[in-house]
C-alpha cells in the first residue's frame, strides 16, 4: 500500500488447518499493513479468518494450524523466521494482544498484580517489588478504582469490565508498539463497552501505539478505526479508510453487511439480507467466494477468483464488477443491491 | 378487559442465597422486583437492558419456567400463577419461547422430525396422520427444505438451527412467543434473515411477541413498544419512536448514547457512565440508578421513583421512572459527570 511508515506489513499470509479430512484454508492470501500510530479494523463474520490472522501474527497457532506461506514484517523484522524464544521476547513486549473473554485469558490462580508484574519481570528484568510498583501505576492508568486493593485481587473478584481493564493493563504494561485487540468488547454490556473503547482510544493517543482491532461489530469499527479491511471466507474483499468504507462501500458483501445491520438510530422498514450462509472452509467455491450469495454474480464470478485491486485511490476491492473483464450490465452495487436481490429470488 | 393478551402485575422473582451450616436463606437476589406491564394482541413488546437487569428472568417467570415469588400474570384473562402444573402445560400451547442458544435448546439426539413431532404430540394439536403435512408446511414456513426433516441438529448451521427453534415454537399454533435473545448468537447477515422471518410470521399468523434483547438496533427494528429494565425494575416504557427519539430516563439516554453507530461521520455526544451495574443482592436504595446517574440527588437515594408520564414532554403511554423528568428537560438540572 506504499505507506511511508508502517508498523507491520502482512503479505500473502496463508494459514491452514491440516485435519484428518484434509486441509482447511482459514486464511488464504491476506495482505495488509498498519500505518504507524493508526488503527486498522479487521471486520468479518464467524469463520472469516479474522482471528486466525491475528493469531498468525503472534505465532500463537495451535496444532493442527500452520502458517503455510507469506511474509509478516514487523518494524523491518521478519516475524515468520523468528525462533520461538525470539518470538517470546516480542510477545507481550513489542506486540501485545487483548482477547475477547478476559475470564479465560487471565490466570485464575494468580492475583491481578502478579499477572501485570510478570511482564515487567520477564521483559524488563525488574525485581518483584519494582514490578508491582509499576503495576500499580498501570492499574491507575486503566481506571480501576482503588488500585492498591485490586493489585491483590483475583480475576474472579472483578466484574467483566474490570477484568477487561486488567487485561488491557497487562497488555500495555511494556508499552507495546502494536496492540492487537481481538473482539475486546464483545462480551461486555454497551455502557461498559463505551468505557473500554474510550479507554483504548485515549491510551492509544497517549502512548502512540498502533493497533489492530478485530471485530464483527461495524459500529465499533466506525467509532475506533482509521482503516478497515473486510474479510470473507479467508480473504480480504475490501480495504479502505473508515469514512470511505461506510460512505461508499464497493464490494457486494460489504454493501450487504451494512444493509443487513439493524440500526438503533434510524428507522428501517425491512432489512436487506445476504442470502444463504458463509461457505464451509473445507468446501470453498472455486471462483469468487462470495459468488454463491452475491445478487450480481455471473459465470465469470463463479468460475474465476477476482484479485484485490485498487479501483480508485480510496477503495481496494476484490470483485469482478470493477474490472475490465466484467461482462454484465453496469451496476451500482450500493443502489442496486436490493433490486438485484429480489430479482434473483 | 379484552385489549390485553398478557398482563403482568407486580411481578417479583427473588432467588434465595443459601448459606451457613444449616443452609438457611441468608439473602435474596432480587432479579425482578415489582415489574408490571401489558402486551396487546398482535404487537411486539421488547424488554431491553444489560446483563443482570432481569429481562430474561421476567420471560421465564411468565412461562413459569421458574416459579415467581409473587405477583400476577394474566393471559387472556386467566391467572397463570394459580394454574396447576398440568393446566400450565396445556397453557404453554399458546405461550411458546425461543431461546438464545439453538445449540443448547434442541435435543441433539433427535432429528428435526422428532423434535417437531414431540411438540405436537405433547400438546396434541393434530391427529397423527396430519402431522407429516404440517411438518412439511412448517419447514417451508421457516425457510428450510423438506429433505432436512430427518437430519440431526448438528447438521445445521446456527441460523438454520434457530429456524428449527422457531418451527418448534410454531408447531403448536401459539398466540404469544417469547423470544429470549433469539438472534443474539447469530452473525449479522444471518440475524437479518431471522429477523425478517419473525416479522413475516407475525403478520401472517397474527402472532404476539415478547422480545427480550440487549441489542437496541434489533429492538428498534422489530418492536412496536419497548420496555427498559435496570436492576430488576422498569425504568422506562413507551412506543418505539418516543423511546428511541425522545428518551426521558437518564439510563435510557445513556444506553442509547453508548451504542456505537456504524457511521464514522456521525459524531455524537456520548454519555459515559461511571462504574458497573451494582449487585442485585443489595440493590441501591431509592432509585436503583442513583449510584451511576449524573443527575442524582438526595431524593433519588431515599425515594423510589414511580413510573409516570409527564404530559408536557411525553406522549400518551410513554412513562419513565425518574423524579426529575421536567427539571432535566427544562435544563434546570445539569448533569454532574
Amino acid at each position: 500500500m506504499g505507506n511511508p511508515k508502517t508498523i507491520i506489513d502482512v503479505n500473502e499470509l496463508q494459514t491452514s488447518f491440516f485435519t484428518s479430512k484434509g486441509e482447511v484454508k482459514a486464511v488464504d492470501g491476506v495482505s495488509f499493513d498498519v500505518p504507524s500510530g493508526k488503527t486498522l479494523g479487521i471486520v468479518g463474520e464467524s469463520g472469516s479468518g479474522k482471528s486466525i490472522t491475528s493469531l498468525s501474527i503472534m505465532r500463537l497457532l495451535e496444532d493442527p494450524g500452520k502458517i503455510k506461506g507469506g511474509k509478516i514484517t514487523f518494524q523491518g523484522e521478519d516475524l515468520l523466521s523468528k525462533s520461538e524464544s525470539e518470538m517470546r521476547r516480542i510477545r507481550g513486549n513489542r506486540i501485545s494482544m487483548i482477547f475477547q473473554e478476559p475470564m479465560t485469558s487471565l490466570n485464575p490462580v494468580f492475583t491481578i498484580g502478579d499477572q501485570i508484574a510478570e511482564s515487567y519481570m520477564i521483559h524488563e528484568g525488574l525485581s518483584k517489588k519494582e514490578a508491582l510498583k509499576k503495576s500499580l501505576g498501570m492499574l491507575e492508568l486503566v481506571g480501576i478504582p482503588s488500585p492498591k486493593d485490586r493489585l491483590k485481587a483475583y480475576p474472579h473478584e472483578l466484574s467483566g469490565g474490570m477484568r477487561q481493564r486488567a487485561m488491557i493493563a497487562i497488555a500495555l504494561a511494556c508499552n507495546p508498539e502494536l496492540l492487537i485487540a481481538d473482539e475486546p468488547t464483545t462480551a461486555l454490556d454497551v455502557t461498559i463497552q463505551a468505557q473500554i473503547l474510550r479507554l483504548i482510544n485515549n491510551l492509544q493517543e497517549e502512548l502512540g501505539m498502533s493497533m489492530m482491532l478485530i471485530t464483527h461489530d461495524l459500529g465499533v469499527v466506525a467509532e475506533t478505526c482509521d482503516y478497515v479491511a473486510v474479510m470473507y471466507a479467508g480473504k480480504i474483499v475490501e480495504y479502505a479508510d473508515v469514512e470511505t468504507l461506510f460512505k461508499s462501500p464497493k464490494h457486494p458483501y460489504t454493501v450487504g453487511l451494512l444493509k443487513s445491520l439493524p440500526r438503533h438510530d434510524i428507522d428501517q422498514d425491512e432489512l436487506e439480507v445476504i442470502k444463504g450462509m458463509v461457505p464451509r472452509p473445507d468446501q470453498l467455491p472455486q471462483g469468487c467466494r462470495f459468488a454463491p450469495r452475491c445478487p450480481f454474480a455471473r459465470d465469470l464470478c463463479r468460475d474465476h477468483l477476482p484479485a484485490l485491486d485498487n479501483i480508485d485511490d480510496k477503495n481496494q476491492v476484490r470483485c469482478w464488477i470493477y474490472s475490465e473483464e466484467w461482462d454484465g450490465p453496469e451496476v451500482n452495487v450500493q443502489d442496486d443491491y436490493g433490486t438485484a436481490q429480489s430479482k434473483q429470488s | 378487559m379484552t385489549t390485553e393478551l398478557l398482563k403482568v402485575n407486580n411481578l417479583k422473582q427473588y432467588f434465595p442465597i443459601k448459606g451457613g451450616i444449616f443452609g438457611r436463606r441468608v439473602n435474596d437476589v432480587k432479579a425482578v422486583d415489582d415489574v408490571s406491564f401489558a402486551v396487546k394482541p398482535g404487537e411486539t413488546l421488547s424488554i431491553v437492558g444489560e446483563s443482570g437487569c432481569g429481562k430474561s428472568t421476567t420471560g421465564r417467570a411468565i412461562l413459569r419456567l421458574d416459579e415467581p415469588t409473587s405477583g400476577e400474570v394474566t393471559f387472556q384473562g386467566k391467572d397463570l400463577l394459580s394454574l396447576s402444573k398440568s393446566e400450565m402445560r396445556k397453557m404453554r400451547k399458546d405461550l411458546q419461547i425461543i431461546f438464545q442458544d439453538p445449540y443448547a435448546s434442541i435435543n441433539p439426539r433427535q432429528t428435526v422430525r422428532q423434535v417437531l413431532n414431540e411438540a405436537m404430540e405433547i400438546q396434541n394439536v393434530l391427529p397423527k396422520n396430519k402431522r407429516e403435512d404440517r411438518m412439511l408446511e412448517l419447514m417451508e414456513t421457516v425457510g428450510l427444505g423438506a429433505h432436512q426433516l430427518d437430519r440431526f441438529p448438528h447438521e445445521f448451521s446456527g441460523g438454520q438451527r434457530q429456524r428449527i427453534g422457531i418451527a418448534r415454537a410454531l408447531s403448536v399454533d401459539p398466540k404469544l412467543i417469547i423470544c429470549d435473545e433469539s438472534v443474539s448468537a447469530l452473525d449479522v447477515s444471518i440475524q437479518a434473515q431471522v429477523l425478517n422471518l419473525l416479522k413475516k410470521l407475525q403478520k401472517e399468523l397474527d402472532l404476539t411477541y415478547l422480545f427480550i434483547a440487549h441489542d437496541l438496533g434489533v429492538v428498534r427494528h422489530i418492536s412496536d413498544r419497548v420496555l427498559v429494565m435496570y436492576l430488576g425494575k422498569v425504568v422506562e416504557i413507551g412506543d418505539k419512536k418516543s423511546l428511541f427519539d425522545n428518551p426521558k430516563h437518564p439510563y435510557t439516554k445513556t444506553l442509547l448514547s453508548a451504542i456505537p453507530v456504524p457511521d464514522p461521520t456521525k459524531k455524537k455526544e456520548q454519555i459515559i457512565l461511571k462504574g458497573d451495574v451494582p449487585s442485585p443482592i443489595n440493590p441501591p436504595s431509592g432509585c436503583r440508578f442513583h449510584t451511576r446517574c449524573p443527575f442524582a440527588t438526595d431524593k433519588c437515594i431515599e425515594e423510589v421513583p414511580d413510573l409516570r408520564t409527564s404530559p408536557e414532554h411525553m406522549v400518551d403511554g410513554h412513562q419513565a421512572a425518574c423524579h426529575y423528568i421536567e427539571e432535566i428537560e427544562s435544563g434546570e438540572m445539569k448533569p454532574n459527570y
